[in-house]
């Protein structure tokens, strides 16, 4: 579903931003990506959904590998993806109900099959009643479900989740985070990337660590490795 | 499709200062292009009427055979530039003269013998009324053995080509220089609605819409501003035409299909306009 093998990043006007960066997160998985702020965890964020190259190393999502990805097959690629930033990213001048539509619009979308589905992911994500209200008269945690609401009307197969709760107080983050592994529950890959350890600690997920770009954790492979090394 | 449209005219709801200036600048240019339009249509057609006089006339021997001057006229008739050949003999010569010359008219009664040749006045078909084209019938013409000289006012013929090159190279210079001015205001435009509206498309772009999606609706925007600049630019155009024709001369107005090309070609720059800047800044963003 999504395997970085040997990845390299570096940007123009910085550093590398990561280091030889492998790992593979299968179908249907919850995996947090974890580090300081700086580590890296967003641009493994921007690889995934093609907004980012790697400078060496290889990444493949659903099918499609990034390195060698045509222009026109980046908005196929983001219609399988569904993605979720600390700062909303919602459009002021629009209503929840129009906000998430947008996403089906520009999709080309037969309209007379959106509202239907609007509705369905506002319900979802327990935001029925307010579909006509404005970001502005929204909380932060309702902005962010709006936010995922706009994620799943194109049921991606994977949820993409850069510090989802990173401005929410802890009352929105449990709800939030609550939501996230419903969904993912119901069998959608979700990736989340945060440096809220609380958080990581109480679900029994898979933890990909990133240091300075270098991956320095990965429970999956190091787990595996305890288990074998045990009497 | 729908959704491009409502784009497209949601910029002129959000940007309703900017939209206005951006179509009155592109009428206002598209306009004095069309009242130079007005002054070559006109010129055009002062230069028709004074091509229509443009004739090359022959003037033969005194005595030249009746039957081998019926013949030459027929033969001069069938030359591809030629669209009339008329045979004027010694007395309708003089006829004319008298006719036209009334202060001679006493003199001319008590002339003894007919002092002025007959000749053969031959008209051009429109299109073959240029110097290369005169002159290469005058030296045929020349060719019969009966024709004393040919004459065909060279000099003014010259000028008229000359007036007609002008006319046309000043148009497409003016023309060209105004296109670029409006196609520089709609990119201009375009940039600030793309500036404007970033946040949007990089949501567009996140949840897949495809870059022709997201430029559609600033294309359209362009044309629909380059229309009504070019609508605009023929209703003032009119009232120029309108207010020349009651205080200054009578001059003719654009027909129905060069309107429709002025606004075409309006819309043509909008498109244009915005296909350049459109390209360029969606990058940036
Ligand atoms: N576009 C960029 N240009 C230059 N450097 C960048 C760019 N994006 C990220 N970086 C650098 O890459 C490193 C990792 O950044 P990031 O992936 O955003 O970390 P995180 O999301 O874990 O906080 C940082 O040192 C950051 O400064
Ligand atoms: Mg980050």
């Amino acid at each position: 579903m999504i395997k970085f093998t040997n990845v390299f990043k570096a940007f123009p006007k910085g550093g590398l931003a990561l280091k030889d960066v492998s790992f593979h997160v299968a179908k249907g998985e919850f995996a947090f990506l974890t580090g300081h702020s700086g580590a890296g965890k967003s641009t493994v964020m921007k690889l995934i959904y093609a907004e980012e190259r790697p400078t060496s190393g290889e990444v493949r999502v659903s099918g499609y590998n990034v390195n060698e990805m045509r222009p026109r097959e980046v908005p196929r690629l983001r219609r399988k993806l569904g993605i979720v930033f600390q700062d909303f990213r919602l459009l002021e001048d629009r209503t929840a109900e129009e906000n998430v539509a947008f996403a089906l619009e520009v999709t080309g979308a037969r309209s007379s099959t959106i509202a239907a589905r609007v509705m369905r992911v506002l319900t979802q994500v327990g935001l029925a009643a307010k579909a006509q209200a404005y970001p502005r008269e929204l909380s932060g945690g309702e902005q962010q479900r709006v936010a995922i609401a706009r994620a799943l009307v194109n049921e991606p197969t994977v949820l993409l989740a850069d510090e989802p709760t990173g401005n929410l107080d802890e009352r929105a983050t449990r709800g939030v985070f609550q939501l996230l592994r419903d969904i993912n529950a119901s069998g959608t890959a979700v990736v989340m990337a945060t440096h809220d350890l609380d958080l990581v600690r109480q679900a029994p997920y898979r933890v990909i660590e990133l240091q300075e770009g270098a991956l320095v954790y990965d429970s999956a492979v190091d787990e595996a490795r305890d288990q074998a090394a045990a009497p | 499709m729908n959704l491009t449209f409502r784009e497209a005219i949601l910029t002129f709801k959000r940007a309703p200062l900017l939209s206005v200036l951006s179509v009155t600048t592109i009428a206002f240019s598209l306009f004095v292009l069309g009242l130079f339009g007005l002054v070559v249509i006109n010129l055009q057609d002062a230069l028709h009427n004074v091509e229509e006089r443009v004739e090359v006339v022959a003037y033969l021997l005194p005595g030249a055979p009746i039957e081998a001057t019926a013949q030459a006229l027929k033969d001069i008739e069938a030359f591809p530039e030629v669209q009339s050949a008329t045979y004027v003999s010694e007395d309708d010569a003089l006829a004319r003269a008298r006719a036209e010359l009334v202060e001679l008219r006493d003199v001319m009664q008590e002339l003894e013998r007919n002092p002025l040749p007959a000749s053969i006045e031959v008209k051009l078909k429109p299109g073959f009324r240029d110097t290369d084209h005169v002159a290469a019938v005058a030296e045929r013409m020349r060719g019969f053995g009966f024709v004393d000289d040919v004459r065909f006012g060279r000099d003014w013929v010259e000028k008229l080509d000359r007036l007609r090159g002008l006319a046309a190279a000043v148009g497409i210079v003016v023309g060209a220089a105004f296109a670029v001015v409006a196609i520089i205001i709609i990119g201009t435009t375009i940039r600030m609605a793309v500036l404007q509206r970033s946040r949007e498309i990089a949501i567009m772009r996140l949840v897949g819409a495809t870059d022709g999606f997201i430029r559609l609706p600033f294309l359209l925007q362009g044309a629909i501003k380059g229309l009504l600049g070019g609508m605009v630019a023929v209703g003032l155009s009119f009232a120029a035409f309108l207010l020349i024709n009651r205080y200054l001369l009578q001059s003719a107005f654009f027909t129905q299909e060069q309107a429709v090309a002025i606004i075409a070609f309006g819309a043509l720059i909008g498109l244009l306009g915005s296909t350049i800047s459109v390209g360029r800044h969606l990058k940036r963003v």
